[in-house]
């Protein structure tokens, strides 16, 4: 009985902040990319500097009409936005959010490949609604998703196999338990591979050739209204706050704060996700977006040989500590 | 030197957080007003109390959009015996702003300070024969029509006052030639006056000063005595009042 209600109470919890961090974030992106465009944002939506703006952009996408193209695959064209959701709902299960067991949706031993295997799924949503949408804008986005698939996750699987190096574990709460303050300097590169192949798996500006509104109308999304295209954007809000995440715990510490166990452990994750999350948007204005072939050459001539001198790096460190 | 590879990427960075720290440009406009440079050209006031009826605004109007009715008023003379006179008098003034482009031609034109630009704005309207405004309207305008903005600092005087501060120091000038010939004037006869006073009074010399203050104020006697050359009166001397007598 008790262990149900524990299982109900951490679903309960995790579920609450999947929904309610990705709307954070979407906020945040309308604020900050307006001011750093000299712009205001939304002021309206709940009065107070339109602070209730996604909100009315539910209710808004919720009204509309839920249109499935005549030449669509259905089912699969009707299944593509969970695909795409859901893996970040899962994938948040799994990142300790600080110290002991209490702080974690679930622990997993094998956690890195738990994580960097389910997100990877994630990107089969867009696939698939590429494919299914039977419209050429919508076909070419799903192939660009793909390429862009391929070229990235491979990075991004190096940089974190360079941590699970250094930890010795592939758990989440084994590598932070293992973590010290110097893995910072000494897996830098690492770091920044991850983070930028994870913005590009999460198709978020400079990295997003697949949607390009202004030359393929939103690749895979093209043909999606209502509901289910909100249910793509809540996707790739979710992948931010959990790529975040996700670089927070690999390399920047998760819970450890800068003076050791303070009790503060959360504060200090969500605090890292937040600043992350504002890189993301940072990035996202400051950029424009690459070419596809640039797209390409960035990963496989720039990224992948810096993970694998990051893991070289971090192999040496390890044999010569011990 | 080259660039270190980067600094351009560093540099977009730097340039959106810096502008994120800035104020914004947006103008919330329906909430706060815009502020208006002075002499915007908002729409045309009319001042029907100056209009003569003239009809110069609507004959340099480039695209015809002014519109003006009168008829003509016959005013009685004046004075009895005198001249009945004609007048105008303004039925209708209209301006149709859907033709209007807003050059100012009318308002340069007016002779009589009859039309100004308002920076009011806002008076869009559903139908396009909606904008044809009629007196009242373009009257009531005339309540928004801002002060002209000062001058710069020693920017040369405006036509009108210097034309009337030139009447007015003229004025001036007459009025004290004026005052001060009737002072001289006054201040002959005062003497002539204290003089025959004195020589009536010559017997009791032994006391002057109980004669002095009824008959000479101090100003007819002051000068008499210390500033002789100051004094215009010479005439007023007590000597030549004496010879006089």
């Amino acid at each position: 009985m008790n262990d149900a209600l524990d299982v109900a109470l951490r679903i309960v919890i995790v579920f609450a902040v999947f929904m309610v961090l990705p709307l954070v974030v979407g906020q945040t992106e309308h604020k900050v990319m307006a001011h750093m465009q000299g712009r205001l944002g939304p002021m309206y939506a709940g009065g107070f500097h339109g602070w209730a703006q996604l909100v009315a952009d539910g209710v808004k996408f919720a009204q509309k009409e839920d249109i499935v193209p005549a030449g669509a695959d259905r089912k699969v064209f009707r299944l593509a936005p969970a695909v795409a959701l859901l893996p970040y709902l899962l994938v948040l299960v799994a990142i300790p959010i600080g110290p002991g067991e209490g702080a974690v949706g679930q622990v997993v031993d094998a956690g890195i490949f738990f994580v960097l295997a389910v997100m990877g799924v994630g990107v089969l949503g867009s696939l698939m609604a590429g494919w299914a949408s039977a419209n050429k804008f919508s076909l070419l986005g799903g192939l660009r998703t793909a390429a862009q698939l391929l070229a990235y996750e491979l990075p991004m699987l190096l940089a974190a196999a360079s941590v699970a190096m250094a930890a010795g574990t592939v758990s989440l709460p084994g590598i932070l338990d293992a973590f010290e303050w110097w893995w910072l300097p000494w897996q830098i590169i690492g770091a920044l591979v991850f983070f930028v192949a994870g913005l590009a798996e999460l198709q978020r500006p400079p990295f997003d050739m697949p949607v390009a509104d202004s030359e393929i109308i939103f690749g895979a999304y093209t043909e999606y209204t209502g509901l289910r295209f909100a249910l793509f954007l809540l996707a790739e809000y979710a992948g931010i706050v959990v790529l975040c995440g996700l670089t927070t715990v690999l390399f920047l510490g998760g819970w450890h704060g800068p003076l050791g166990a303070d009790g503060l452990g959360w504060v200090w994750t969500l605090l890292k996700t937040g600043i992350l999350a504002f890189v993301v948007i940072w990035l996202r204005v400051s950029y424009p977006r690459l070419r596809e072939d640039q797209l390409q050459k960035l990963a496989w001539t720039t990224l992948i040989p810096l993970a694998l001198a990051q893991i070289a790096l971090t192999g040496i460190v390890k044999v010569a500590i011990n | 030197m080259p660039p270190i590879p980067g600094s351009g990427l560093a540099k977009g960075l730097a340039v959106t957080l810096r502008t994120m720290t800035k104020k914004t440009v947006t103008a919330q406009y329906p909430d706060v007003q815009p502020e208006l440079p002075p002499r915007s050209r908002g729409v045309i006031a009319l001042f029907e109390e100056n209009c003569t009826v003239c009809m110069l605004c609507a004959r340099e109007c480039p695209d015809w959009c002014i519109y003006i009715d009168s008829h003509k008023e016959t005013v009685p003379a004046a004075a009895p015996g005198g001249r009945e006179r004609s007048r105008n008098v303004l039925d209708r003034f209209a301006i149709d702003f859907s033709l209007c482009m807003y050059c100012g031609i009318c308002i340069e034109v007016c002779p009589f300070d009859a039309l100004f630009w308002s920076p009011e704005f806002e008076y869009a309207e559903t139908d396009i024969l909606d904008l044809t405004h009629e007196r009242d309207k373009l009257r009531d305008w005339m309540w928004t029509v801002p002060e002209p903005p000062a001058l710069d600092p020693h920017a040369e005087e405006p036509k009108e006052i210097a034309a009337a501060r030139k009447t007015a120091d003229k004025l001036r000038a007459q009025q004290e030639q004026q005052a001060q010939e009737a002072q001289q004037a006054q201040e002959a006869q005062q003497a002539q006056e204290a003089a025959a006073e004195a020589d009536a009074a010559k017997p009791d010399a032994a006391k002057p000063d109980a004669a002095k203050p009824d008959a000479a104020k101090p100003d007819a006697a002051k000068p008499d005595a210390a500033k002789p050359d100051a004094a215009k009166p010479d005439a007023a001397k007590p000597d030549a009042g004496e010879g006089d007598a």
